[in-house]
């Protein structure tokens, strides 16, 4: 399984920071709006695939939105 | 079988409520470094957080920390206090440019130049945030702000202060560093100066200092990619980054 993000959309803000540090790409603005009215990211199930698991999106996110997730072979390496 | 494992690991210390800031602002990042230093030298128990005025007010809402809030521009001397009465304790000022360059020029420049046992977290925008984006003692030439409407012009009201380079000539001072939030490879640099400013208050060293260069896009007007992007074009090249003083480093030399 690869890696996984998830994003807390009731915190996002819409600003967009994490779609440009993402080295695939692959986060880009929903079309759905979240309580606060802002637009949230999201990346979609065909794209999670590509996900690398390197977390440069959490790390760019001013607010603590995203949480990201790495699949562990039994042997210890990514898988 | 594979077994998932979380990668991001927020510190405790940062507490789980959103923030007042607006979308794309640099100050939650700044929060989560000064987190996640903490977190890391296993300061959080023994640390005294001193709150100055701005958008960064609120930061005893965000970090789960001993705080104390402090009048406009005076989070140096009230950390002074502090510090003496209490120097078993870390003890911090988290500041904006309106803050510590302008009403509190003259308690960061003292409270530097005594090399108080502190630290200070300044956070550079170029502007008065909370206030509605009038122009500050950082703000750069030809910038537009609500109280110079045609762009900051140097004849009447001189250039911006770049306070990492003043402070680092200062004698008290044992670490300052100007740094940057705006790209990954930034972020990491940062995260190591603010980690090495609370190294030196731990290790006794004297007065640390680290400037942030954060964006505003609310009063710059700008989308925060467009804010994120004016802080590598317009702001890097006029605050240059880098470490301005660090006592160690020459000792080594």
């Amino acid at each position: 399984m690869p890696s996984r993000v998830e994003f807390r959309e009731d915190r996002c803000k819409g600003c967009l920071l994490c779609t440009e540090v993402c080295p695939t790409g692959i986060i880009q603005q929903s079309s759905r709006f979240n309580q606060k009215g802002y637009k949230v990211v999201e990346i979609t199930a065909e794209m999670m695939s590509e996900c690398k698991g390197c977390a440069f999106c959490a790390m760019m996110c001013p607010d603590f939105v995203i949480n990201v997730f790495k699949s562990e072979s039994e042997k210890g390496g990514a898988a | 079988m594979t077994q998932e494992l979380r990668v991001t690991n927020y510190p405790q210390v940062l507490t789980d409520r959103p923030t007042h800031y607006c979308p794309g602002c640099h100050h939650g990042t700044a929060h989560r470094l000064v987190a996640e230093a903490l977190t890391d030298l296993g300061l959080v128990e023994n640390t005294i957080l001193v709150g100055s005025i701005g958008c960064s007010v609120f930061i005893y809402n965000y970090l789960s920390l001993d705080a104390i809030e402090s009048p406009h521009g005076r989070a140096p001397a009230v950390a002074t206090g502090i510090k003496r009465a209490r120097p078993d304790k870390i003890v911090f000022t988290y500041q904006g440019d309106g803050d510590l360059a302008s009403i509190g020029m003259a308690e960061i420049m003292h409270c530097a130049n005594r090399g108080e046992n502190i630290t200070t977290i300044f956070v550079n925008n170029t502007v008065y945030g909370m206030t509605g984006g009038q122009m500050a003692p950082t703000t750069l030439v030809g910038q537009k702000t609500t109280t110079s409407p045609s762009g900051r012009s140097q004849e009447d009201t001189g250039s911006a202060i770049r306070m990492t380079e003043i402070i680092a000539s200062l004698g008290g001072v044992a670490y300052a560093e100007r740094v940057a939030v705006n790209t990954i490879k930034n972020i990491k640099k940062a995260q190591k100066a603010v980690r090495k400013a609370f190294e030196y208050q731990v290790k006794g060293l004297g007065f640390s200092f680290v400037e942030v260069l954060a964006t505003c896009p609310t009063n710059w007007h700008m989308t925060p990619l467009a804010a994120n992007k004016r802080i590598e074009t317009e702001m890097i090249p006029y605050f240059p980054l880098g470490t301005y003083k660090d006592v160690l480093a020459k000792e080594e030399k």
